[in-house]
């Protein structure tokens, strides 16, 4: 049946499902970049600083980027669809203030995480209705629930702090979920793992499976590259979109409350700025701006790089926003040294 | 007379008439003299960077790093001001708008020659640029008391009745008024951004007028990043964080449309102001400040459901003239000739 397709067989009218496999478009794609990326960033730290291989430290490191993380991976299906969510930061920050509030009327943990995703929920559904109702674009409607949210839950807070949390909420975000446990043999080891980064690899995993295996995922590749031929296919656009947009709040709501359980205060200034952040992790993983093209395991790598990046640096004391000329010039590098091979090779085979 | 009032400029104004008209009746001192020369000076920043962040979405594009280069070329000002006191002012400012213009360059180059998407680049350059500050100074910043006398009474000083960001302002907005409405180039920012196709057939450089928007976008945020660090007495890296999203959402608020080729200097320039008056009747009426944030928000939601049903025209127009062509002849066919 399936006859492996060879030279001779290909006449001109067949289609194949994906291209023939080269060894030179494999090499030259993006996760392979990454990957290269992200071994030099551990060769090179490890190389600077001693103390950068630490389980400890590295399991420390990963819950500072973990909970942005779990944003992105919400985002990255949105930047697919041609869509963004700049309010992802705003909605953590009303999760938390929510949280902070159920927290103090005595709410057990479980609840303030239901409560945070509740939130979550109802800024995302907010932000998709706008969006897919009135067919407006997301860019210019999340910059202005961004304002709102934040803005609201500045009107509540004002110049007040948020700091009294049960103290199981706070263990969840503050112990390691999964103990270190050492074997007989040295180099096996469980290593300890925060549970906002056990979320972030349950949810990468998942993510992963539903839009590189599922009829869902294809039809989110499909809204990407073209939104009306999608439409035209039967694909409900405008429903996926939404859902998406939901999607991303409930990240958030989640994050929201990874972080203030991992923090153990809140103020209105909560999570601030992190929406670029996150752009630039989903951005940098490779999945187009212009939708379409992207995959799950690119924004992991490219959440890797950049979480140990920024730890690698921090441990040698470089201040953040000297990390992050770095960090901005990875990006605009990353993204244009394939472009300038592209002009170069055009400009040679032009003449 | 339909067509003037269904003009969104005029219908913004005149809800910004009636705002200041019920904020003075409810308290006279916000429609006094001396609050409105405030809030224009306090504003006159917004005008500028709004007009050029117009110029940059007109072509379907968008800038981020405008706050950043703010706060990078206002720090070099700053600098020349410390270490080369006799520098006369003008070449101080013209340091500043020089560092901009070239950020502006680089963002336009990378852009225009590159085709990275506008997004991307601006995202990048927005941390480097901020981040440069922190290398350039290795931390401090530059007080009111390092620089120089001159270069921080300038923005104070008063002219005419007005204080110089005001003159300055005027002075950009008719600038922008005269280049997007009478030269080509001005008119193939609108032509690229309505209908790249078409303008590329007209033989309208798509890549030329992005790298024109995006520098002008950094030389007006070198000049509004001066008349900053000197008005407010500091140069560090924090100054105008997040304030990109502000200029955009004035540009919403102005009818700006995000999709491109759609957006004038009047309506930007109302957006702008509606910020401004905002912010200053907040104090006036006794609401928190913390409701600013809130209440921008709210609006420029307003501002975009409105701007969309409004923008469900089939043409979007590169020629004044074509407009007023297309008005003649639709009233000549309603007339049954």
């Amino acid at each position: 049946m399936n006859a492996p397709v060879t030279q001779e067989s290909q006449d001109r009218y067949t289609v194949l499902d994906r291209p023939p496999w080269r060894l030179r478009d494999a090499l030259l794609r993006w996760e392979v970049i990454l990957v290269i990326l992200l071994v030099l960033t551990v060769v090179v730290n490890s190389l600077v600083s001693d103390v950068f291989l630490d389980v400890y430290n590295l399991a420390d490191a990963t819950s500072n980027f973990s909970e942005m993380a779990i944003i992105a991976l919400a985002m990255a299906l949105l930047i697919l669809v041609r869509d963004i969510d700049l309010s992802v930061a705003a909605i953590v920050a009303l999760a938390s203030m929510s949280i902070g509030y159920a927290a103090a009327a005595g709410w057990s943990p479980a609840m303030l995480f239901v409560v945070g995703i509740g939130v979550g929920l109802l800024c995302g559904a907010f932000n998709g209705a706008l969006v897919t109702w009135f067919r407006l674009p997301s860019i210019v409607v999340t910059i202005g629930t961004m304002s709102l949210f934040r803005g609201l839950t500045q009107v509540i807070l004002g110049d007040q702090a948020l700091t009294k949390y049960p103290q199981p909420f706070l263990d969840l975000g503050q112990n390691y979920f999964i103990q270190m446990t050492e074997t007989s043999v040295p180099w096996l080891f469980v290593p300890p793992v925060p549970l906002s980064f056990l979320i972030f690899l349950i949810l990468a995993v998942v993510f992963g499976i539903v839009l590189h295996t599922t009829a869902v995922g294809r039809k989110l590749f499909a809204i990407g590259s073209n939104p009306i031929a999608a439409r035209f296919s039967g694909i409900p656009v405008d429903r996926l979109r939404f859902f998406l947009f939901v999607l991303s709040g409930i990240m958030s709501g989640l994050a929201g409350a990874l972080l203030t359980a991992r923090l153990g205060s809140m103020r209105s200034n909560i999570a601030i700025g992190w929406e670029l952040d996150i752009v630039t992790m989903v951005i940098l993983g490779g999945v187009s701006i212009a939708g379409g093209v992207g995959s799950i395991l690119g924004v992991f790598l490219a959440v890797l790089v950049l979480g140990l990046v920024r730890f690698g640096m921090s441990i040698n004391n470089i201040p953040g926003q000297v990390v992050s000329v770095y960090i901005g010039a990875l990006l605009i590098a990353v993204i244009s040294i394939p472009r300038i091979f592209e002009k170069l090779r055009g400009w040679r085979a032009g003449r | 007379m339909t067509a003037l009032l269904k003009s969104r400029e005029l219908i913004l104004a005149l809800i910004l008439a009636i705002a200041v008209a019920a904020i003075g009746a409810y308290d006279s001192v916000f429609v006094q003299w001396q609050n409105i020369s405030d809030m224009l000076t306090e504003t006159s920043v917004l005008f500028m960077m709004a007009l050029a962040q117009m110029v940059v979405i007109l072509t379907r594009g968008i800038d981020l790093s405008v706050a950043a280069n703010l706060a990078l070329s206002g720090f070099v000002a700053a600098l020349v001001s410390q270490y080369y006191p006799d520098v006369p002012l003008v070449l101080m400012i013209a340091t500043g708008v020089a560092v901009g213009l070239l950020l502006g360059m680089i963002n336009g180059g990378l852009i225009a020659i590159l085709g990275i998407p506008p997004i991307v680049v601006t995202l990048g350059t927005l941390a480097v640029y901020r981040g440069m500050i922190i290398i350039l100074a290795g931390g401090d910043q530059v007080n009111a008391s390092e620089m120089g006398v001159e270069f921080q009474a300038f923005p104070k000083q008063a002219f005419l009745g007005l204080t110089t960001p005001i003159w300055i302002a005027i002075g950009v907005t008719i600038l922008f008024w005269l280049f997007l409405n009478l030269t080509r180039t001005g008119r193939g920012f609108y032509a690229v951004g309505g209908n790249p196709v078409a303008a590329r057939y007209c033989g309208i450089s798509q890549g030329w007028q992005e790298f024109l928007a995006y520098s002008i976008a950094g030389a007006v945020s070198g000049l509004c990043g001066y008349l900053w660090v000197a008005r407010y007495g500091v140069a560090y890296s924090e100054i105008a964080s997040g304030y990109e999203l502000t200029v955009i959402a004035a540009c919403v608020i102005g009818g700006v449309s995000i999709g491109g080729g759609v957006g004038t200097v009047a309506g930007t320039v109302l957006g702008a102001l509606f910020l401004g008056i905002v912010n200053t009747a907040l104090p006036v009426l006794q609401i928190s400040p913390f409701w600013q944030m809130a209440i921008a928000g709210a609006v420029i939601l307003a501002a975009v459901v409105i701007n969309a049903r409004a923008e469900r025209r089939p043409d979007k127009l590169i020629l004044p003239e074509a407009r007023r062509l297309g008005r003649t002849s639709r009233a000549m066919r309603r007339a049954g000739t």
